[in-house]
């Protein structure tokens, strides 16, 4: 698709000519000069206001000049424009020496008190453009301070300018308009509406946007001075968005997580996970010491050296198969990946720690390695289809990316699932209702194009035939075709060749050529040949004493499904734990090793789209050392070098190894299961994770918290009148497992399906009822 | 001299004028169907050659506004009509509406057809309730006698008491439904107004001259007023003069000739300062009273038309008191959007106090105006520009006064001698 050319435009701003695109605002033009013209409603991302009216600005057009100053960021250059900025227009300068005074009339002089003292728009601004001292020597406004906005959101009214970024951001970028202007004259003010607080995925962006410090985060208030922190750029461990961040710490420890600037990926924004769950890293809690059990069946404290001997014997001792987790980075999960083939010489590796299928595994292999649909295809799309995901759930940038063009250009959204999301409401989507497990009829009646794009989450491995009828949707129409799954280090790990099909770089390990390439590039003979298992046939091979000893790095088996299968399988196995913090799998390991965490590592994610989002050591004196060096240290142990002393070296490797040129592996096809017959008290589960729930790397962080949204089981109008149930008494839903009983919701949902949440309070699906979708569970009035 | 010429207030003796009967009896309804009749376009170049401009304050050329109406856009039109009349001083629109609301109902239906509209909304002032009900009345009135409902429709509503909506962009947001806040033009109405859909927005007194224009014809409207403000307009005359009301006169009429026709300042006293154009328009003296009261000429003498609302101040009246009681009307009405404007009254209105009460000094004079200069033309909306003007104007001819104030140590007039019932043994 050929790229519309721009209409350039030529203007002189304080005597120099500058050439933009049409449509470009006269501020943005001057910063093209490097004319920084003062300013506090203004942001590249949201529509002009032009309420402070500090941008002012003398215009003129063709010889014809505005009788008054104009507000520089609502006015785009035109032919013919001469503009005249605070550098050489006396006018414009008193106007905006004006405004700054008045900002500060009613502005506190709070600022050795202000979390934004340091880096405060105002503050530098006042400093450049005001003067030294106020003429006000009247009564300031004042107001009750601070009042919480929601549980992580304080808002301190007296110190805000009113320029509306935080309720034009809710409302044009989140489509969350939950905070407003409202009042009058100087008691204007932002507020919540009664008994609604500003609970948004994303409000921790108006905390960062705010050019005052009105809007501060209660997880950081009061923690620091700006100036005392040492910012890294980073990259989010969230999910698989690929977020661009800042990590700011103070003494080692980290107190602030920002959103960064990546124009291609998230723009300036994140998610309130992304900025605040970080509590994890500083737990007390966490793995500083290698622990291995001792002969009484006590994890006891151990020497790096004792450990690493003991792991390493007990790997060696036995047939050994890899869990890795999908937070590890795109050079850990290599090192698991190139552990597993040479130090254990096995092919039974796999990175999905969740509920899976042998079609998910052969789909991303066939469709998903070396394949680079991205954001930008999003911007592009005619129509965005959406199977087995909620964008802002389980990947809120993306949920960004499509509503920014949902609102700039009426984007067509289709969701194919069983119950409509709040997300999916917002786009106005066509929500495609089918019974949980009948989605793959439905995606093989869409009509999609050449400009469509096909975002497929992991939650379609949970209905058989999902994603044969994706890839044959997105063959028969030429559709775009991405895989986002929820985890950041997924496509990373698959990149890595840390599952049983593929070796780095999407070669087959059924493929001679590909093992060969790989064998070269590692100095070894030969590789594995034959398909590893997966992670659900790797724990039934476990309990059918096929495989002794694991090696597992940051999987929560609780995420697995039949996780008593999988709890018994560690109790089992001879377990080797890679872990930042104590967990079911730690508790059940013959050793214990303790890793870094992403902020005190470097390293690469690679985001759904395969793009490389690296990040440097944000806390360097932390003593936790990455997976990869461990994993090499364990290697060296077992007599085999893997070669990857450090990320550097990790990732130089990575980069030398090419992406497989040859024939991909096929996929076989799979089909949909038939309709279950239901009787009257039964239904189909379905369910989602919801982006804030009880995962662990969101553990400690109260506030943030608080914003989760209400644990509630989802039913349909028809059945709520046969069960006689009203909005918020309680059904008990439950299996053969156990059960879970929750308030009833009553929303657009298919009359065969009930929705709960996956993993929040009160709704542990996979432990509470081993069933997450398009399985049969009882619904009854509790 | 000018006399006064009754056009709109012809029968607003008649005790009956505000009926649909009584509107019909002097030949109401007629206008419309003349207008009906001829080519929308020639309704527009009718309004355009009669040189009606608005009389909402600003005296744009209404025949023009409408004009700019795309056609053959496939889009809904609308007509808004602006009777949120809350300016002090202001009180044209009240009466009028009470004395005669078919007058607007026919305009509107006029203007309707001449801008292809379907639809027409009356954004009326929530507090003058008395109002509301008859223009309600006259509307239903106007449904059951089939003048309405046969291709426009009238809706009247009720806003919620504030000044900013009479803003026309911040009438539109909140006939929608918004916060009243003025909008970021472009896109100006006409373009994407109500709905986002091409819409003009009249005042009361604008839309309400129309039918005796398409009746009469454009050279009889021509016929009265000045070179370049045409036609009759309603002078509102209040404060203290003998008979306060409503004068309707060609634009161009003097101060003292409508004093003369209306029984003078209030007995006993003179003339001191008065507004030509309601509470944002600059001061005048009494060096002003043959200043003639039309668009150009009130501009050259350093005010504006404005709504014509002439309040009229004698000299019993603290010049600094009044204006310091307009600035708190504006503080008080300031919609918050920008700076200039809800800081900059917050603050005036704290300079003006303390000068009201003697404190301060000279110097407090200069940092006034100079915050006025901080806010005329920088605020987003007139509203701004407007809470200055009653402050540089008064400095401009009563600066002894606010010396006074300062070397007195407070005011010294007698706030009692310039209220109306002095001397009643109130």
């Amino acid at each position: 698709m050929s790229e519309v050319a721009v209409e350039m435009i030529t203007v002189v701003i304080d005597g120099f000519e500058v050439t933009v695109p049409k449509g470009t605002l006269v501020i943005r033009a001057a910063e093209q000069l490097g004319i920084q013209i003062p300013r506090f409603c203004d942001h590249p991302l949201l529509d002009p206001v032009g309420a402070c009216r500090q941008c002012l600005v003398d215009i003129e057009i063709n010889g014809r000049a505005f009788p008054k100053p104009q507000a520089s960021c609502t006015i785009p250059v035109e032919t013919g424009m001469i503009v005249k900025t605070q550098l050489t227009s006396p006018v414009a300068e008193k106007a905006q020496r004006g405004v700054m005074e008045l900002l500060l009339v009613n502005h506190p002089l709070d600022c050795p008190v202000c979390d934004k003292g340091g880096e405060c728009p105002l503050q530098n601004q006042a400093m450049s453009t005001g003067q030294g001292s106020s003429r006000f020597e009247g009564v300031k406004r004042t107001f009750e301070k601070p009042i919480n906005i929601s549980s992580q959101v304080l808002l301190d009214r007296e110190r805000c300018v009113l320029c509306a970024r935080c309720t034009r951001f809710s409302e044009q970028i989140a489509s969350d308009p939950f905070i407003t202007l409202n009042e009058r004259g100087a008691l204007q003010q932002v507020g919540i509406y009664e008994n609604k607080p500003f609970e948004s995925y994303f409000s921790g962006n108006t905390v960062q946007i705010c050019p005052v410090g009105a809007l501060t985060g209660a997880a950081y208030r009061f923690r620091a001075r700006p100036f005392d922190l040492v910012s890294t750029p980073s990259a989010c461990e969230h999910c698989a968005s690929g977020c661009d961040m800042r990590t700011d710490v103070r003494r080692g420890k980290t107190l602030r997580r920002l959103a960064g600037e990546d124009a291609s990926v998230n723009e300036e924004w994140n998610c309130d996970k992304g900025r605040w769950a970080f509590k994890y890293i500083t737990a007390v809690d966490r793995l500083k010491v290698p622990m291995i059990r001792d002969e009484a069946g006590e994890l006891v404290e151990a020497s790096w050296p004792e450990a690493l001997a003991v792991a390493a014997q007990g790997l060696k001792a036995t047939s050994a198969a890899v869990l890795v987790g999908g937070r590890a980075t795109h050079e850990d999960a290599y090192g698991y990946s190139k552990f597993a083939r040479l130090a254990l010489g096995t092919n039974d590796i796999d990175f999905r720690a969740r509920v899976t299928s042998d079609e998910e595994r052969e789909f991303i292999a066939a469709h998903v390695v070396n394949s680079s649909t991205t954001y930008r295809d999003i911007d592009k799309a005619d129509q965005v289809l959406l199977v087995g995901f909620e964008p802002e759930e389980e990947s809120p940038i993306v949920f960004l990316r499509i509503n920014k063009q949902f609102r700039k250009r009426a984007l067509k959204v289709i969701s194919i699932g069983s119950k409509e999301s709040v997300g999916v409401e917002k786009l106005k989507g066509e929500f495609v209702k089918v019974a949980p497990g009948q989605e793959a009829a439905a995606i093989s009646a869409q009509k999609l194009t050449d400009k469509s794009v096909i975002l497929v989450g992991e939650r379609a491995s949970e209905s058989a035939g999902v994603f044969t009828a994706v890839a044959a949707l997105a063959q028969s129409s030429g559709a775009k075709l991405a895989w986002i799954p929820r985890r950041a280090g997924e496509r990373g790990a698959l990149q890595a060749g840390a599952i049983g099909n593929l070796l780095p770089g999407g070669r087959p390990v059924t493929d001679s050529v590909a093992r060969q390439e790989i064998a070269d590039a590692w100095s070894v003979n030969s590789l594995p040949s034959q398909i590893g298992r997966s992670t659900s046939e790797i724990i039934a091979s476990v309990n059918s004493d096929q495989i002794g000893a694991l090696l597992v790095g940051g999987v929560d088996p609780l995420d697995l499904e039949n996780n008593k299968e999988a709890l018994a399988a560690l109790d089992k196995a001879f377990v080797v734990s890679l872990e930042i913090a104590p967990s079911a799998v730690t508790s059940r390991a013959d050793v214990v090793l303790p890793v870094a965490a992403v902020t005190e590592k470097s390293g690469s994610f690679l985001n759904w789209e395969g793009r490389a989002r690296s990040f440097d050591t944000a806390v360097d004196d932390s003593l936790n050392r990455s997976d990869l060096r461990i994993l090499s240290m364990i290697a060296e142990e077992m007599g085999t070098s893997l070669n990857l002393g450090t990320v550097t070296a990790a990732a130089k490797e990575i980069a030398s190894i090419k992406n497989w040129q040859g024939e991909p592996l096929k996929m076989k096809t799979a089909s949909a299961p038939a309709q279950r017959q239901l009787n009257s008290n039964e239904a189909l589960i379905t369910s989602w994770r919801r982006l804030l729930d009880l995962g662990t790397l969101q553990e400690g962080e109260e506030n943030l918290a608080g914003t989760a949204r209400q644990t509630v089981a989802v039913i349909s109008a028809k059945r709520a009148q046969a069960l006689g149930v009203a909005n918020g008494d309680l059904l008990k839903v439950s299996t053969a497992q156990g059960s879970v009983t929750l308030p009833a919701l009553i929303e657009n949902i298919h009359d065969d399906a009930i929705w709960a949440p996956r993993n929040s309070r009160g709704s542990q699906l996979l432990t509470d009822l081993n069933a997450v979708h398009a399985e049969v569970v009882t619904v009854v009035r509790a | 001299m000018t006399k006064l010429v009754p056009v709109l207030s012809a029968h607003w003796d008649e005790k009956d004028s505000f009926t649909l009967e009584a509107y019909k009896r002097h030949g109401g309804y007629k206008a419309s169907e003349k207008a009906l009749a001829m080519d929308p376009d020639a309704v527009i170049q009718l309004v355009k050659d009669s040189g009606l401009r608005g009389r909402g304050g600003a005296g744009f050329p209404t025949g023009m506004k409408w004009g700019f109406i795309p056609q053959g856009d496939n889009k809904d039109h609308y007509l808004v009509v602006n009777a949120d009349e809350s300016e002090p001083g202001t009180c044209k629109d009240t009466p009028l509406l009470m004395a005669n609301p078919h007058v607007l109902i026919e305009g509107c239906i006029i203007a309707c057809h001449a801008i292809r509209a379907k639809h027409a909304f009356i954004y009326i002032r929530g507090e003058v309730t008395h109002v509301v009900r008859r223009v309600n009345q006259a509307i239903a009135d106007a449904y059951a006698a089939g003048i309405l409902g046969n291709g426009v429709d009238v809706v009247l509503h009720i806003g919620a008491g504030a000044y900013i909506c009479g803003e026309e962009t911040a009438l539109l947001d909140s006939l929608e439904g918004f916060r009243g806040q003025p909008r970021l033009r472009p896109p100006f109405p006409a373009i994407a107004g109500l709905y986002a859909r091409p819409t003009v927005v009249n005042n009361v007194e604008s839309i309400s001259s129309v039918p005796a224009i398409v009746l009469n014809g454009a050279e009889w409207y021509q016929s009265m007023g000045t070179e370049k403000s045409k036609g009759t307009t309603l002078y509102s005359l209040s404060g203290h003069v003998a008979n306060p009301g409503q004068f309707e006169a060609p634009l161009g009429i003097t101060l003292r000739e409508i004093l003369e026709l209306s029984g003078g300042v209030r007995k006993g006293h003179k003339l001191k300062f008065w507004t030509p154009g309601g509470s944002s328009t600059p001061l005048f003296t009494d060096e002003h009273l043959d200043v003639p009261l039309d668009y150009e000429g009130v501009a050259a003498a350093g005010s504006m038309l404005g709504t014509k609302a002439l309040q009229i101040f004698d000299e019993t009246t603290c010049v600094v008191r009044a204006v310091l009681r307009w600035t708190e009307f504006y503080k008080h009405e300031s919609c918050g959007k920008c700076t200039p404007c809800r800081e900059g009254t917050w603050w005036l209105v704290q300079i003006l106090r303390d000068l009201e009460a003697g404190k301060g000094t000279e110097a407090d004079l200069a940092k006034l105006l100079d915050l006025c200069d901080n806010i005329m033309g920088r605020s987003f909306c007139a509203l701004g520009d407007g809470a200055t003007s009653p402050i540089t104007s008064s400095i401009k001819y009563f600066r002894d006064e606010y010396i006074a104030h300062l070397t007195n140590g407070g005011c010294p007039f007698d706030p009692v001698a310039s209220t109306l019932f002095v001397g009643a043994g109130a």
